[in-house]
């Protein structure tokens, strides 16, 4: 299994692409900061427009905090994106190129390819959440210097203090991190079907776009099924962001992101155990 | 000694097309054993279900006496393959493709094994390159480089001379003798050429339509007094009738106004030739091709799609 996963590894980061979803997150984050850089303070005093009647906010506002903050919440979309680039295309891609059944040629159980797989495309992704921490938290932090944290909601604004910042951020970097798990486990099982690798990739997107807007749409007929939609839950790193943090919905979240990785994955082996290679 | 191979009524299916039907054969250690048919005969389901990518189901396969779906991963250590074309990855170099593939089926290969099999299949000094600069021959060989580097006692090599020109066909071929010969390998080669086979095969296997048409040493499957002859001829637009109203006309398998081909004992080629010249028609030439073709024309009993095989 250890070979299996070095293997899986080496081929994941010897392949050129696989970098491409770095330099797509170091160029959004450079954008961000820049623009904020050139703009931010008008764009501060425009989202504390209605806040600034009631209070006096004084201090370094554009910090790099609340950058990283902005960094975060316009990547939502990306980042999926970009772990379903390499979880989708893991089974996929190999049956479209033909190596994968070179592959099960070998006296390697099938089971064990998909875990390698799997763990894989997670340490892939934790290698990309903690590349964007770098680029987005320590490069605004350099730039824009510290600060304390005002985040602003629909219904409230918070204000984190700075010296209180640092493990919430440390938390909802953990936190995306199983976010992106799920996503990449639904991606290798979307890839156990295909045998071409763009496939996945789409249809990861399309399950992600289609359900995100359902978790989002204020409407009764939605409002039954989307506590149990994982799209609900990968927003939940924003919780540590809260004040109180809202410890239970957390750990909600936590467990449905759990229970749907360990669905997707389970349903992959199944599935994958009994396919038949004719690619 | 037990046989190495031996596959009983194997049966797969794809939804309502049945491409393999109740496939029985046994293969003897040492041998280089012929695996034929035309293009969708059902082989390349055959050998993946001999690997077990694909799922039969009916039949059994043991290998060295064990049922292979019982001891799978066991199993394909003894195995070496190449399924159609040999797939890579093209972003690595022909040494990577080497070594990930040889570590899987033997974690404790050396590279000394490794430089063994690349010297033997004629790619040393090769190895660095990437595996997408290769030409199609140097990717059928890093295939059986592959295949061999753990040293498996048989080797499943599905269509090895595709798209290869006709040297890298010679190469191939010669080095799949050259295994069996030097190196005491059992192979099974697939092929839809009649004649690349013949050249390779101590033993065969015929399939058709998913079927097993006949099976047996390559000596005693061949009729020495049926062959094809092939007559070359002056233009002559009534040949066709003239053929059809002669007992010629029952041994034709193809006409044009310039050829005939006739499958027949190769002792009544003077009579033919004097019925020929008797009926006004300058004789060119006249010769025998594969005699297997004939065989393989009789026991597929189906002239037109033969024709197209050969």
């Amino acid at each position: 299994m250890i070979q299996l996963l070095r293997i899986e590894l080496y081929k994941i980061f010897r392949r050129p692409r696989t970098y491409i979803s770095f330099g797509i997150v170091t160029a959004i984050t450079f954008v961000i900061q820049l623009a904020m850089l050139s703009d931010g303070n008008s764009f501060v005093n425009f989202a504390l427009q209605g806040v600034n009647e009631q209070f006096d906010i004084r201090g370094n506002i554009l910090n790099g905090y609340l950058i990283t903050y902005i960094i975060l919440q316009s990547l939502l979309i990306h980042i999926p994106l970009l772990v379903a680039l390499v979880a989708g295309d893991s089974l996929a891609g190999e049956a479209n190129s033909g190596t994968l059944r070179l592959l099960l040629t070998k006296p390697i159980s099938r089971l064990k390819l998909v875990m390698a797989k799997f763990i894989s495309s997670f340490i892939y992704t934790v290698l990309l959440i903690m590349w964007l921490a770098g680029v987005a938290l320590v490069l605004s932090l350099v730039l824009f210097g510290k600060g304390d944290m005002i985040n602003l909601k629909s219904d409230a604004f918070v204000m984190i203090l700075q010296d209180d910042i640092m493990w919430r951020y440390g938390a909802a970097f953990l936190f995306a991190v199983l976010a992106m798990t799920t996503i990449a486990a639904l991606s290798i099982l979307l890839s156990a079907f295909a045998d071409n690798a763009i496939g996945p990739v789409i249809s990861t997107m399309g399950v992600v776009v289609v359900l995100t807007i359902m978790s989002n749409l204020e409407l009764p007929i939605f409002n039954v099924i989307k506590p149990y939609l994982f799209t609900t839950h990968i927003i939940g790193w924003k919780g540590f962001f809260d004040d109180p943090v809202p410890y239970a919905a957390i750990t909600r979240s936590v467990i449905i992101l759990v229970v749907y990785t360990v669905a997707f994955l389970g349903t992959t082996v199944l599935y994958f155990n009994k396919k038949d290679i004719k690619s | 000694m037990k046989p190495i191979l031996e596959v009983n009524a194997l049966t797969k299916s794809f939804k309502t097309f049945k491409a393999v039907d109740n496939l029985s054969f046994t293969i003897q250690h040492g041998e280089v054993y012929g695996f034929l048919g035309q293009n969708g005969a059902g082989k390349s389901t055959t050998m993946r279900m001999l690997l077990g990518l694909i799922f039969p189901h009916s039949g059994t396969i043991s290998i060295n006496g064990y049922e292979f779906n019982n001891s799978r991963r066991h199993l394909l250590k003894s195995i070496g393959a190449i399924i159609e074309r040999p797939d890579m990855y093209g972003y690595l170099s022909g040494w990577d493709n080497l070594k990930i593939f040889a570590t899987l089926s033997d974690s404790k290969i050396t590279n000394q094994r490794l430089y063994e099999v690349l010297e033997i299949v004629g790619l040393k000094g090769r190895e660095k390159d990437k595996f997408k600069a290769y030409s199609q021959g140097m990717k059928q060989r890093l295939g059986i480089a592959i295949a061999m580097a753990h040293n498996p006692d048989l080797l499943i090599l599905d269509e090895p001379t595709n798209g290869l020109d006709p040297q890298g066909i010679a190469e191939i071929r010669a080095l799949i003798v050259s295994l069996s010969r030097d190196h005491g390998k059992t192979i099974l080669v697939s092929s839809h050429l009649l004649h690349e086979v013949e050249q390779m095969a101590t033993s065969m296997l015929i399939i058709h339509k998913g079927k097993k048409v006949s099976d047996g040493r390559l000596g005693d499957l061949m009729n020495p007094d049926e062959t094809l002859i092939e007559v070359n001829i002056t233009p002559n637009n009534n040949l066709a009738r003239m053929l059809s109203s002669s007992v010629w006309g029952q041994l034709t398998v193809s006409q044009t106004e310039e050829q005939i081909v006739m499958k027949m004992n190769p002792k009544i080629v003077p009579e033919l030739n004097r019925w020929l010249v008797e009926n006004r028609t300058d004789v060119l030439s006249i010769s025998s091709r594969h005699s297997f073709e004939a065989y393989f024309l009789n026991i597929t009993n189906d002239t037109t799609t033969a024709n197209r095989a050969i």
